[in-house]
């Protein structure tokens, strides 16, 4: 059917409409859920670092949602704080995105920060992002209240090989090798990963064969990311 | 002429609701004219998504969902589609069919959303759903491309979900792995079924790193494409 071009261009806006209709319509519904799944997405995977630490046995995948949401609540104090170590008031940390953050001027940058507590000990969960092989990665590092000693991380990439660099996310052993370790040596970040396997026990982790690349971009993002927090550190500790 | 038209009416009528051509719709795809491994479409995502089973099930589902209802869609208006922009029609109602699949998808399992990730989106390039649109729906009734939707959906789908198994077993030892009913089977340590490190018969056992890979993808379906030609003879003469 050859169409006269009025018909086409009506034709073709009256379709636009509709499916402009459908999707705005299908957006509010799935809006309020799925931005309550990205939150409860980002705390699991920040309380993964102190999984161990939750106490009562409790284990991050065997949370239900409300769960997470409550230890949240009443565990997790949020700090965010600026470049010279001060606390920003009256802000949350779960609304700092690194992503966002990366693209400001290094001076600007906000850092958001998780204090987890349970009955005992106090925790100091930080968020590191840097770049992989292929695309970004980032992680959360959790440290203990001597502020060095390392209780926890979590890594996760947007694109790395499956199978080599996707394994600082799948392949639990990875991020396992971080526990205990120490983050600072004479004031300075001292842990990295070591191709070909750790030298120095106390500030070094194995990388993974095959994914070199990715393994120097943890060391990077873990020297560059840990160093924003020294300033607070520095004001807390004195 | 106005008895002719009266009996092409009277054989419109008579079409089954679901009789062996609706079948045979359902069912060709799966086997004789599977999309993937008879028409070699829709290659590329067969190949990034299926080192697990179960984000290769939801995949199909979502697949089969757009195929399905952009059949039908398209098979509904086709009689007001202009010729000169049809492509451009067909494109409209699969992005907006795969961003609702999307949407849904985002709200119901984050998760599984965020492994997908942009392969979701890439549903609008697959070459399976735009295919059907210009081979049948744009010249068929909305009930039977509605069919053809669903059985092309389901051809893509079972081989995704063929390769996805001897991936996941092959390259992880596990299946089903990030769903409810994730089965260990073979792995070096004791919540697997067969553990590797104690076992007398499988001590030698590891992953293939291969397996996880999307080249292994590669050589899955070459292989199926060959199995299948062996067992249906019928395929051989028509390549």
């Amino acid at each position: 059917m050859e169409s006269s071009n009025k018909y086409i261009i009506t034709f073709i806006i009256v379709m636009t409409v509709i499916a402009a209709v459908a999707l705005a319509g299908m957006r509010e519904i799935t809006m309020s859920a799925a931005t309550r799944n990205e939150e409860i997405f980002n705390k699991r995977s920040i309380l993964l670092t102190v999984n161990e630490f939750l106490g009562d046995g409790l284990s991050v995948a065997d949370l239900t949602d409300e769960q997470v949401l409550k230890i949240f609540k009443d565990q997790v104090e949020q700090i965010v704080i600026n470049q010279n170590g001060e606390v920003v008031p009256d802000m949350l940390a779960e609304k700092i995105d690194l992503a966002i953050e990366k693209k400001k001027p290094e001076t600007e940058r906000l850092l958001p920060l998780f204090v987890f507590k349970n009955n005992k000990e106090k925790f100091y969960i930080l968020s590191i992002r840097g770049s992989g092989l292929w695309d970004e990665i980032w992680g959360n590092i959790a440290v203990k209240s001597d502020l060095n000693t390392i209780a926890g991380a979590t890594f996760d990439h947007k694109g790395e090989t499956p199978g080599l660099g996707a394994e600082i996310k799948d392949n639990p052993a990875f991020p396992g090798q971080f526990v205990g370790k120490q983050m600072f040596k004479d004031g300075e970040v001292a842990i990295l990963v070591r191709k070909g396997g750790s030298q120095d026990k106390l500030y070094e982790v194995d990388g993974i064969s095959g994914a070199t690349i990715t393994g120097d971009g943890v060391s990077e993002m873990l020297q560059r990311g840990i160093a924003y927090y020294l300033p607070y550190f520095e004001s807390i500790e004195n | 002429m106005a008895e002719i038209l009266d009996k092409v009416k009277k054989e419109e009528e008579k079409e089954p609701f679901f009789g062996p051509k609706e079948k045979k719709l359902l069912l060709d795809p799966l086997m004789d004219n599977n999309p993937i491994t008879v028409q070699i479409l829709g290659v590329c995502s067969a190949l990034a998504i299926t080192s697990l089973v179960y984000p290769s099930v939801v995949m199909a589902i979502s697949v089969t969902l757009v195929t399905a209802f952009s059949n039908l869609f398209t098979s509904m208006v086709r009689e007001y589609i202009p010729k000169q922009v049809r492509m451009i029609v067909q494109l409209v109602i699969i992005a907006t069919l795969v961003t609702i699949v999307e949407l849904a998808l985002k709200a119901l399992n984050f998760p599984i959303w965020k492994q997908l990730s942009v392969y979701i989106g890439l549903i609008i390039t697959n070459c399976i759903v735009m295919g059907r649109l210009e081979a049948y729906a744009m010249a068929n009734k909305p009930w039977r491309s509605f069919l053809d939707g669903i059985g092309n959906g389901l051809g893509y789908g079972a081989i995704l979900v063929i390769v996805a198994i001897i991936r996941e077993i092959l390259g992880k030892g596990t299946l089903f792995a990030g769903s409810p009913v994730e089965i260990k089977i073979i792995g070096p340590n004791t919540t697997y079924l067969i553990d590797t490190t104690t076992s007398s018969l499988f001590g030698w056992y590891a992953n293939n790193n291969l397996m996880v890979l999307p080249a292994a993808a590669l050589f899955i379906i070459g292989i199926l494409i060959w199995i299948h030609r062996s067992v249906n003879l019928k395929l051989v003469d028509i390549s």
